[in-house]
């Protein structure tokens, strides 16, 4: 029985650095997607506020395991060469959670007081000045938390990579489970499940410790806490 | 509206004797269908320090605005020291200003806001110093070295280091103004600066005002409830009403036998409400 | 490679019968959702002791992981182990729902905690009983501001649905893919698959939107 659960461990943890590979990944691009797309929501051009809204609105609209399968399945037919798994899951992931950043950036920037843009035209500052040393480092502060649930959307997103067989923590789980007796299959998914909470907490510490520092870089004393996440951020 | 009119005429003032640092001339500003300025036509002196009164809703912060070019003009032009602020010469007519052309004329004017305005997200010396080094393109010590003294005259020497959240409202207001002496403008503009703050506040406040009005060359256009402070420091007191101008004149005299009944009535609910 | 129209009309039908699965799903999941999620939030709200707390923990650990490891779980573990034997469909819609209960369940503690505290008062000086309060005072005024947030997570249910291929079920996306794997062209069926999904969510979510501005969401 504990060599078994041994055996279980020791498979599933072969799988764990697959999706933290796909988590951090996704994150990276995530972050890069959200700034990029959610300052041009705000551009000043037309023509850059409505591809980036195609982008968002296409990405947010469509379902997450259609663009895998489009970008795994459909692309290699079209330019002619695969995807590893890995890297079209993080791209996947980056995009589809980029879109859903995109909302955040755009919301974070847009509550910034007016009386701040105002602040900074009063002292000269450029157009890009006042973005990046006096909206941007306050609109981050204000970004954090829902980050913080997005980051956590997407890494439960990385159990989609089963489907792509890249070899992470859910697929190495599935391998196992048809070799065993149900009773056995309670510490698989058992541990899978803890696997991912361990995850979703870490990323949690993380989020909160930049959200005590962003606070304390704004002189404000307790990040501001909420309980619910917000819906844009929620779902596939 | 008048973006094309010839510059001739509107020049030929500029280079005679009296050198105007603000001139406003037939300024139209709308909001919707709220007419806020009307034609409005006044200048200020290099060196004057001019107050605005008028009731509420008299478009006085919009003046300060549009000088900021926080806001457009509707119609008519508004110069800072000859050069246009809301227009730009090219090719001999004067068109609407473009960004580039805002930048370089705003480095002439600085304000100071009611509700101070401090980037939360940078510390005391910091708000003061970031415009020096990345407008004016001074140098990190050189900017810091002016951050200390200025806050050295507005009292607040300890205060380097703390965040604008840390400070009093007097405290803040005092960095704020630090802040916009910091860009050495020609032109500084204070719209209600005192109202902001709780009644012991203020008069630390306006103490620092006074002595740089005194000590500098800085032009000032101010906006205030406060009438002693405004008779104490102002060369020249404008009375506003419907975007347009009442009457002026030194404030011993607008305080004391004001021409326009208008303006009897305004002081008199001023000065009652301070009592 | 060209897109060819013909044979995108043909795996129509197919992904016709996808499109119906998918949107049952879709329904019988977020009732489900609705349901459950109100009733976590009431036992949450009326802190029974150590139910609140057990609550609690499941809603944060239901959320945190993902949903098709539940479903895994679910349909390989524990029906088994307790000797039920749901079909694929009925397995999918009760995880969605449960899944998206542990959402919805803090949409409606949101919208609770915005009612205001004075109607709290207001009832108990009435006397009235604690039910009554509830049905004709708290929840008339929390469910208003809770639609769009409930929409919203409709929306991503919807999405989702595909990722029920693991235990077999044959929705839209899914149907596309076995359209493709007949004939290795996946370029069309795919893609209509994802046309599919925008047309449906994108206009959702613009009525979402304007449900969110008309009541001042939570
Ligand atoms: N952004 C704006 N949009 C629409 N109307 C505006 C705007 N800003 C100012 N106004 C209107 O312009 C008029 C003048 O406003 P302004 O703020 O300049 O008055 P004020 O003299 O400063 O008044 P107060 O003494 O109350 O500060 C008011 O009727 C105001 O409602
Ligand atoms: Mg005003």
């Amino acid at each position: 029985m504990f060599d078994q659960i041994g055996l279980i461990f020791s498979t599933l943890v072969r799988g764990l650095p697959v999706t933290i590979a796909a988590t951090l990944g996704g994150i990276a691009l995530t972050v890069v997607l959200s700034f990029v797309a959610g300052l041009a929501l705000l551009a000043p051009s037309r023509t850059v506020r409505f591809l980036s809204r195609v982008y968002v609105e296409g990405f947010r609209g469509t379902s997450e395991m259609v663009q895998l399968f489009w970008i795994y399945f459909v692309l290699p037919v079209l330019v002619g060469f695969e995807l590893v798994p890995l890297f079209a899951g993080i791209l996947v992931l980056g995009l589809n959670h980029g879109a859903y950043g995109a909302e955040i950036v755009r919301g974070a920037v847009q509550s910034v007081p007016k009386a701040q843009y105002e602040g900074a035209i009063a002292l000269s500052l450029s157009p890009a000045q006042r973005m990046l040393r006096v909206i941007l480092p306050q609109a981050v502060v204000e970004m954090l938390p829902s980050f913080n649930n997005l980051f956590i959307q997407l890494l439960k997103s990385t159990a989609l990579l089963y489907f792509i067989s890249a070899e992470e923590l859910t697929e190495r789980g599935q391998l196992l489970a048809p070799s065993l007796p149900i009773a056995q299959l309670v510490p698989i998914y058992v541990i899978e499940l803890l696997f991912y909470l361990l995850l979703a907490v870490l990323i949690t510490v993380g989020m909160r410790a930049l959200e005590r520092v962003g606070a304390r870089r704004l002189g404000r004393r307790a990040p501001r806490r909420r309980s619910t996440p917000p819906v844009t951020a929620g779902g596939v | 509206m008048d973006s094309h009119q010839p510059l001739s005429d509107a020049q030929a003032g500029t280079a005679t004797a009296d050198r105007e640092m603000i001139r406003f001339d037939k300024v139209v500003k709308r909001f919707g269908d709220n007419v806020v300025l009307n034609e409005l036509d006044f200048t200020v002196s290099p060196g004057e320090f001019v107050t605005l009164i008028g009731p509420s809703g008299s478009g006085k912060t919009t003046i300060l605005r549009l000088l900021m070019t926080l806001e457009k003009v509707d119609g008519g032009t508004i110069q800072v020291d000859g050069e246009y602020l809301s227009h730009m010469e090219r090719g001999g007519k004067l068109v609407p200003a473009d960004e580039k052309h805002l930048r370089k004329v705003r480095r002439h004017i600085g304000m100071v806001f009611q509700q101070f305005n401090l980037f939360p997200n940078m510390k005391v010396l910091q708000n003061i110093t970031e415009a020096p080094m990345r407008v004016l393109g001074k140098s990190r010590a050189e900017a810091e070295e002016r951050g200390r003294e200025l806050l050295e005259m507005v009292g607040l020497s300890e205060k380097v280091d703390a965040h604008p959240s840390q400070l009093s409202g007097g405290q803040q207001q005092r960095v704020a103004i630090a802040r916009a002496l910091a860009m050495e403008p020609d032109v500084l503009l204070l719209d209600e600066v005192t109202s902001a703050l709780d009644p012991e506040l203020v008069a630390g406040v306006l103490a620092v005002l006074k002595d740089i009005a005194t000590s500098t060359e800085i032009t000032f256009l101010c906006v205030t409830h406060e009438m002693q402070f405004a008779k104490d420091v102002s060369d020249r007191v404008i009375m506003f009403d419907h975007g347009q101008v009442v009457e002026e004149a030194v404030p011993e005299k607008l305080f004391t036998s004001p021409e326009h009944e208008r303006t009897r009535e305004f002081l008199h609910a001023v000065i009652d409400r301070e009592v | 490679m060209n897109w060819d129209w013909d044979y995108a009309i043909d795996s129509l039908p197919l992904l016709f019968q996808g499109i119906v699965v998918t949107v049952e799903l879709t329904v019988l999941g977020a009732l489900l959702a609705y349901a459950l999620g109100l009733v976590l939030a009431l036992v949450r709200q009326v802190r029974v002791p150590v139910l609140s707390q057990l609550v609690y923990l499941f809603v944060e650990f239901i959320r945190s992981t993902p949903l098709l490891i539940q479903v895994f779980a679910f349909y390989y573990l524990l029906q088994p182990a307790l000797g039920l034997r749901l079909s694929p469909f009925v397995t999918g819609f009760v995880m969605l729902g449960i899944h998206y209960a542990t959402y919805t369940s803090e949409v409606y503690r949101a919208g609770i905690d915005a009612v205001p505290k004075g109607q709290w008062e207001a009832a108990r000086a009435l006397s009235l009983p604690r039910g009554r309060v509830w049905t004709g005072v708290i929840l008339p005024q929390a469910v208003p501001r809770v639609l769009p947030s409930l929409g919203n997570y409709t929306i991503s249910m919807f999405k989702e649905t595909p990722l029920l291929l693991a235990i077999g079920v044959l929705d839209v996306l899914n149907r596309a893919q076995e359209a493709a794997s007949e004939t290795f062209r996946y370029v069309e069926p795919v893609t209509l698959a994802g046309v599919f999904f925008l047309l449906v969510s994108y206009p959702a979510s613009i009525l979402v939107r304007k449900l969110e501005r008309r009541a001042g969401t939570v």
